[in-house]
């Protein structure tokens, strides 16, 4: 056990002093941070300002087109096609000439098109006007009435609540929970083929550099294999913190940078989300949704389960990688045929999570989560949306038995392996040598 | 008592013997030479000395008891054919990783790591990677891996391939000098004149089985043809004589003779004597170890040919 601790503090140490592990702990976690960043940003920035002279001399729109920060509109009888650039104006838009009831032949002319921010806006804001239009005049109301009447049907709010759970929970979580599921579950299998392939390369480094027959006259074979694994999962775990804490560093910092306007904005967007006059993006009332409701996740069960199938999963495949890679020689393409029956399993698991996240209590979901091969991105993804109620108890506690038996045996199959293909050199052995060497 | 004693080891691969009923012991303190072609079997036998493979048959003595390749390992060096580092590895860190695999304190590896580098003059390496060292460079610092721990059995598997003759004779030194100081060591190459130099008693293996085993004393005793030279001033004329049989003439005046069975060198001392030719010199010429392995390998398809083995 000693001598193991000493392979695992080298293999750790080797990797953590190497510069592209520094580089690539600090740069990920900046570099994620700051795309977010720039895309807030951008979308933010974008939205500007367009103004549209409106010429409507029958009155069809009865003045009431309301302006917006994305659009302005002003009514104005001097401008014609002729001169609305220099006049200022982004766009001129005329309604059909005929009765009010016709609601078709709406024209805007522009010289250079407009954002699609702001076509979405003038569409949605005329339709708005035809309507509150026609009814007030077919049924002779008055259009504020109309409008005050719309925005308290707007209003209107769901609680998703499940059965014996009486808090509420200000909206539905389950796009946060899938979203949540999604980000572990890909981490997750990113992770397996990174730290996998390491694994992989480190033996396959070991074997052609013939250091593995002398490490192998100091100690034995499964010393040095589980030395290996044990280490670079320990720099894999090193990395996912130093990412979590980077993280959350970085955007706290990066909160004081922007704009105490902007901030403001998302702020009044949380006062009044539900059918708001709209004057910003969808995607600005989303983020606002979400974090009201990212505090409705049960943090620690979901980052006590992403770390536990981390390192369920990431001993369960690293096993079987290092297997192959005391198989194979130097050459890379033997050993992408001999992984690929390893990765296949990996990816297919992303299929079903993909599957399963529409829909986390399918039979689907449910058995292959307790699979080993699939189970830590599949249960990874189906766990924030609740347990016990989503996934039972009974599902989970028999997922991560299996998963530990799981990778017990994959250990005692890989090391059986690794023991004879890690001195063996020549060509590379067919799966039916390979199952021969597990008899011995 | 032998350090080691090996009985009948058998190993078997899918398509070869690669070792095949070999015993052999080895005594204390002595340099001992195993010799064979490429491909005999010299590595899968050393490699189940060193507790690497299991032998499929047969039984391994280490100083009298069972070899536990979990206990003893600690007091074997091996030192494997192909050189085996960690290329992007410090050497001074290399050295006492290795160095503390087998066993040793972190302070103990390193009191003995900077003993060593200083005797072979490799101090100033100590901050640098093995992959800035030449092949003879790496090959010194993979020897000073192999015994640093004091072993009491060294096995070296071609300790001078890629040394100039310098580096050459510093290993060659210390090999004496560890043996002198009672470790055991067992080389295998197929180079007879360091054999011949340092050995103390030789096994030749040819696929997969022993076929000579002695000192090299009585080796070339045993491979003696009763040959021969002799130098004259001048050559004599009637050197003919039923005793001996010239074999060949030098431009040095003298003669290459095989003395024929039922005689002895004093009868052909004899002959000469009478003969009154101006002898200068008489020598025995003894087979060289090379002589010797050449024609008990020679006939032996010179590549090991694949055989079916129903075991």
């Amino acid at each position: 056990m000693n001598k193991t601790w000493l392979i695992i503090q080298r293999e750790y140490l080797s990797r953590v002093r190497k510069k592209t592990f520094i580089l690539s702990t600090i740069l990920t976690p900046l570099f994620f941070v700051l795309l977010i960043a720039a895309v807030i940003f951008i979308t933010v920035k974008s939205i500007r300002n367009e103004k549209i002279a409106v010429v409507d001399p029958s009155g069809i729109l009865k003045e009431s087109l309301e302006s917006s920060k994305t659009v302005t509109y002003e009514f104005r009888s001097d401008v014609d096609t002729g001169n609305f650039v220099a006049k200022g104006f982004a766009a001129i838009l005329y309604p059909p000439q005929s009765s009010i009831n016709n609601t078709k032949n709406f024209r805007i002319i522009t010289k250079k098109s407009l954002s699609r921010y702001a076509n979405e806006r003038v569409e949605k804001d005329i339709s708005r006007t035809m309507e509150n239009n026609l009814i007030s005049d077919s049924l002779k109301i008055d259009p504020q009435t109309i409008d005050n009447l719309k925005k308290s049907a707007g209003e209107t709010k769901i609680d998703f609540a499940k059965l014996g759970e009486n808090e509420n929970t200000g909206g539905s979580n389950f796009n946060v929970a899938s979203i949540i599921g999604y980000i572990t579950a890909f981490l997750i299998y990113i992770t397996l083929f990174i730290y996998g392939i390491m694994v992989m390369r480190g033996v396959m480094e070991e074997k052609t550099n013939r250091i593995a027959e002398v490490v192998i006259s100091s100690v034995k074979p499964f010393q040095l294999m589980m030395g290996k694994i044990l280490g670079i999962g320990a720099v894999g775990l090193t990395q996912f913190l130093m990412w979590i804490v980077l993280i959350i560093g970085l955007s706290a910092i990066m909160m004081s940078f922007i704009p105490a306007e902007m901030l403001q904005q998302v702020q009044e967007n949380q006062a009044r989300i539900p059918g708001s006059a709209g004057e910003t993006s969808d995607a600005m009332r989303n983020m606002a949704s979400i974090t009201t409701n990212l505090s409705t996740v049960n943090w620690p069960l979901v980052i006590g389960c992403f770390i536990f199938y981390f390192l369920g999963g990431y001993l369960f495949y690293a096993a079987l990688f290092a297997a192959v890679g005391s198989a194979v020689n130097e050459d890379a393409q033997d050993a992408q045929s001999l992984t690929f029956p390893i990765t296949m399993p990996i990816i297919i698991a992303i299929i079903i999570m993909v599957n399963s996240i529409n829909d986390p209590t399918s039979s689907l979901a449910k058995w292959s989560s307790i699979i080993p091969f699939f189970s830590p991105i599949v249960m990874t993804s189906r766990v924030p949306f609740g347990v016990p109620d989503t996934v039972a108890y009974w599902e989970l506690g028999l997922s991560m038995v299996l998963l530990i038996l799981g990778f017990l045996f994959t250990t005692w199959l890989s090391a059986k392996i690794y023991r004879t293909g890690i001195l063996l050199y020549g060509k590379k052995p067919s799966w039916k040598e390979m199952a021969k060497w597990l008899g011995r | 008592m032998n350090l080691i004693e090996a009985k009948n080891l058998k190993k078997y691969y899918a398509t070869q013997k690669a070792v095949d009923d070999i015993s052999f012991s080895v005594a204390p303190g002595t340099i001992f030479g195993l010799l064979g072609p490429n491909g005999a079997g010299k590595t899968t036998l050393l490699r189940m000395i060193t507790g690497i493979f299991y032998p499929d048959e047969g039984e391994i003595l280490f100083e009298g008891k069972p070899f536990d390749p979990q206990k003893d390992i600690e007091k074997i060096g091996y030192m494997p054919e192909e050189r085996g580092l960690y290329k992007k590895m410090k050497i001074g860190e290399q050295a006492l990783y290795l160095a503390r695999l087998k066993g040793l304190s972190k302070a103990h590896a390193m009191e003995l790591i900077r003993e060593w580098f200083q005797k072979l003059e490799m101090e100033s390496w100590w901050n640098k990677k093995v992959e800035d060292l030449s092949k003879g460079m790496s090959q010194k610092l993979q020897f000073v891996t192999t015994v640093l721990h004091q072993p009491k059995l060294i096995i070296l598997d071609e300790p001078f391939s890629g040394l100039d003759p310098l580096n050459s004779n510093i290993i060659k030194d210390e090999i004496f000098k560890l043996a002198k100081n009672g470790a055991t060591i067992i080389f295998s190459t197929h180079r007879m004149e360091q054999v011949e130099e340092i050995c103390d008693h030789i096994i030749l293996v040819n696929r997969g089985q022993k076929i000579l085993d002695g000192t090299v004393k009585t080796v070339k005793q045993q491979y003696k043809e009763n040959l021969f030279k002799i130098g004259f001033d001048e050559l004599p004329r009637g050197a003919a004589h039923p005793s001996f049989a010239v074999l060949d003439q030098h431009a040095d005046h003298s003669l290459k003779i095989r003395i024929n069975d039922g005689y002895k060198p004093n009868d052909v001392l004899r002959h000469f004597l009478q003969e009154n030719a101006p002898i200068t010199a008489f020598q025995e010429i003894l087979p060289s170890l090379n002589e010797i392995f050449i024609k008990l390998v020679e006939g032996a398809p010179a590549a090991r040919q694949f055989q079916n083995v129903t075991a």
